[in-house]
């Protein structure tokens, strides 16, 4: 039986795979998105049965297995229910290049909702967030605003900022 | 289930954080000559096939393709999983489900991930809708970092627990010549005084990213006996999904659906009532310390807010009451494709008693969990003796 003889360097060959993506975000988002952008507001659907306001809006409450009955606006306040501040380097998906850190990101339970959304925070300093601390959405300038969740920039604690 | 299934053979390549010397599939055939090697088979031998890895991470699409004949798939049946970081339990659960239904008699479990390959953590990142939480998530990293917080509050955890979970995986991985990070000497101030990556996880509360591969052999009652004196019987399988956005429960960690509902299902099936008097060791997928001490909760082996006590009194240690990840877990080794599948297999090892220098003695009923980003979760059941 023959053996494969020693090599001297294993071959690696490196390649970039640059590919572009349109994504179809449906009849939901859509909705939600132009309400958004035309005024600012901020919905999501309630579930006929359980009765909880789903944010993201969803045809289906997944728990009740029945579509969802009615669009009701949620916010623009609400409370953290889980946050942290991201300290390490990583390429965006969304835009192919590195996201700039530290950058501080939450779990917001929208005022009305009974699920969270992750979102941006305006705070990225991880000693002045907590559980529970209110905070509430800053918009982009209507006529900047396109149509996705980027329209909200990121939740601000509410009241005056603690010590700037 | 119709019929019994056991695995009779399981194998695994030596995870580190890059393999420069294989390729893909020369790597996956290391996995599966040393699991059929280990107990004088051959592909030949092999009815059918199942593979799984997380396709994005190396960006190859029908990557079965490529080692259907490194695997000795070729002009047999070879079914693909792709479903997150549970796909390596999920193979196996295929496996049994596929011995169990009477159409093959003998089926190789196959998990494999090459993570020097690619991007992990933005790949990772797309399992996120674009619409909502893609823009924000950070990879497992962040998800876990949220999580994290979440956790602590409802549990009141300390960071010290939690490096206590990290040096329990680190120091057991040095009884494992598999497993990729072996650290005899590691300390909780060393975890405590490690980088932060996404607050409160800081780089040692984290798994690393592997280069590795895992198989099985799963095979039905007269053909198991004849390939194994002790053959680790499969015993319950169950797999659970939770909804589809990370925010529809913040407390997705801290109470984790999907593992409540698949751990209660297998202990029910198994006819277990206390999982910690009658589980004799579990490998279960803890990609972050905080996690491991959170499943303990779900798993029911403590109740709510006491896993980082059950980790202070040393109930999981190698030596505890109902020791936990022996081979060094995920902390220690994570080829993420092959991490769930490697649960299903060193559960198995300790069943059949080969498990070498982290064999537990006296194995009779071990659980392994997949876990797959908050929301997924298989759950397998393996004993020593015949259901
Ligand atoms: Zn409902």
């Amino acid at each position: 039986m023959s053996t494969t003889p020693p090599i001297d360097s294993a071959l690696r060959l490196e390649y970039v795979a640059d590919f572009e993506y349109s994504y179809a975000a449906g009849k939901f988002a859509s909705r939600f998105m132009d309400a958004l952008r035309n005024e600012a507001r901020i919905q999501g659907t309630r579930c006929g049965v359980c009765d909880k306001v789903l944010v993201p809006p969803r045809p289906v409450c997944g728990l009740c297995l029945e579509r969802t009955a009615e669009w009701v606006d949620v916010g623009p306040g609400g409370v953290i229910t889980g946050y942290t501040v991201v300290e390490v380097p990583f390429i965006d998906p969304m835009t192919g290049i590195k996201r700039p850190i530290p950058y501080g990101f939450a779990f917001v339970r929208l005022d009305g909702a009974d699920t969270n959304i992750y979102h941006f925070l305006e705070e990225s300093r991880h000693d002045k967030i907590s559980i529970g601390m209110r905070i509430t959405a800053v918009f982009k300038p209507a006529p900047e605003r396109d149509g996705t969740l980027a329209d909200i920039i990121h939740f601000r604690a509410e009241g005056p900022a603690a010590d700037e | 289930m119709g019929r019994n299934a056991a695995i009779v053979a399981a194998g695994q390549t030596d995870h580190v954080s890059r393999r420069l010397d294989v390729s893909i599939p020369e790597m996956v055939r290391e996995a599966v000559d040393r699991c059929l090697g280990s107990k004088d088979l051959n592909p030949g031998q092999v009815d059918a096939v199942v593979v799984g890895n997380m396709e994005l991470f190396e960006g190859i699409n029908f990557p079965e393709l490529w080692m259907a004949s490194a695997i000795g798939a070729a002009g047999k049946p070879l079914f693909k999983l792709n479903n997150g970081g549970t796909v390596g339990a999920s193979v196996a659960v295929a496996a049994a489900h596929l011995v169990a239904s009477g159409l093959y008699d003998v089926v190789l479990g196959i998990g494999y991930e090459k993570q020097s390959e690619g991007e992990t953590q933005s790949a990772i990142t797309t399992v996120g809708d674009p619409a909502w939480e893609r823009s924000v998530m950070a990879g497992a990293i962040g998800n876990f970092g949220v999580m994290a917080s979440t956790y602590v509050a409802e549990s009141g955890v300390t960071a010290e627990q939690a490096a206590k979970v990290t040096v329990k995986a680190r120091r057991n991985a040095c009884l494992n010549p598999h497993a990729h990070l072996q650290s005899p000497d590691i300390t909780v101030e060393e975890v405590l005084a490690s980088r932060m990556l996404a607050a409160p996880l800081r780089l040692l509360d984290m798994c690393p990213s592997s280069d590795g591969a895992c198989a099985v052999v799963m095979a039905a009652p007269d053909r198991a006996r004849e390939m194994t004196p002790r053959p680790a019987w499969v015993a319950a399988t169950e797999t659970a999904h939770d909804t589809q956005f990370m925010g529809d429960s913040p407390k997705r960690l801290a109470r984790m659906r999907s593992l409540i509902a698949a751990s209660d299902s297998v202990y029910s099936k198994a006819g277990i009532v206390d999982p910690r008097a009658e589980l004799d060791v579990a490998e279960v997928y803890e990609p972050a310390s905080y996690a491991e001490l959170a499943m303990y909760e779900s798993l029911r082996f403590c109740d709510w807010g006491e896993g980082g006590s059950l980790v202070d009194e040393g109930v999981t240690l190698m030596d505890g009451e109902l020791p936990v990840n022996p081979s060094g877990g995920v902390l220690s080794t994570n080829p993420v494709g092959a991490t769930a599948l490697i649960r299903v297999a060193e559960a198995a090892l300790q069943v059949m008693g080969e498990a070498g220098d982290h064999q537990i003695p006296g194995v009779e009923t071990a659980l392994a969990t997949g876990y797959g980003g908050n929301a997924w979760t298989e759950a397998v059941i393996l004993k020593g003796s015949a259901p």
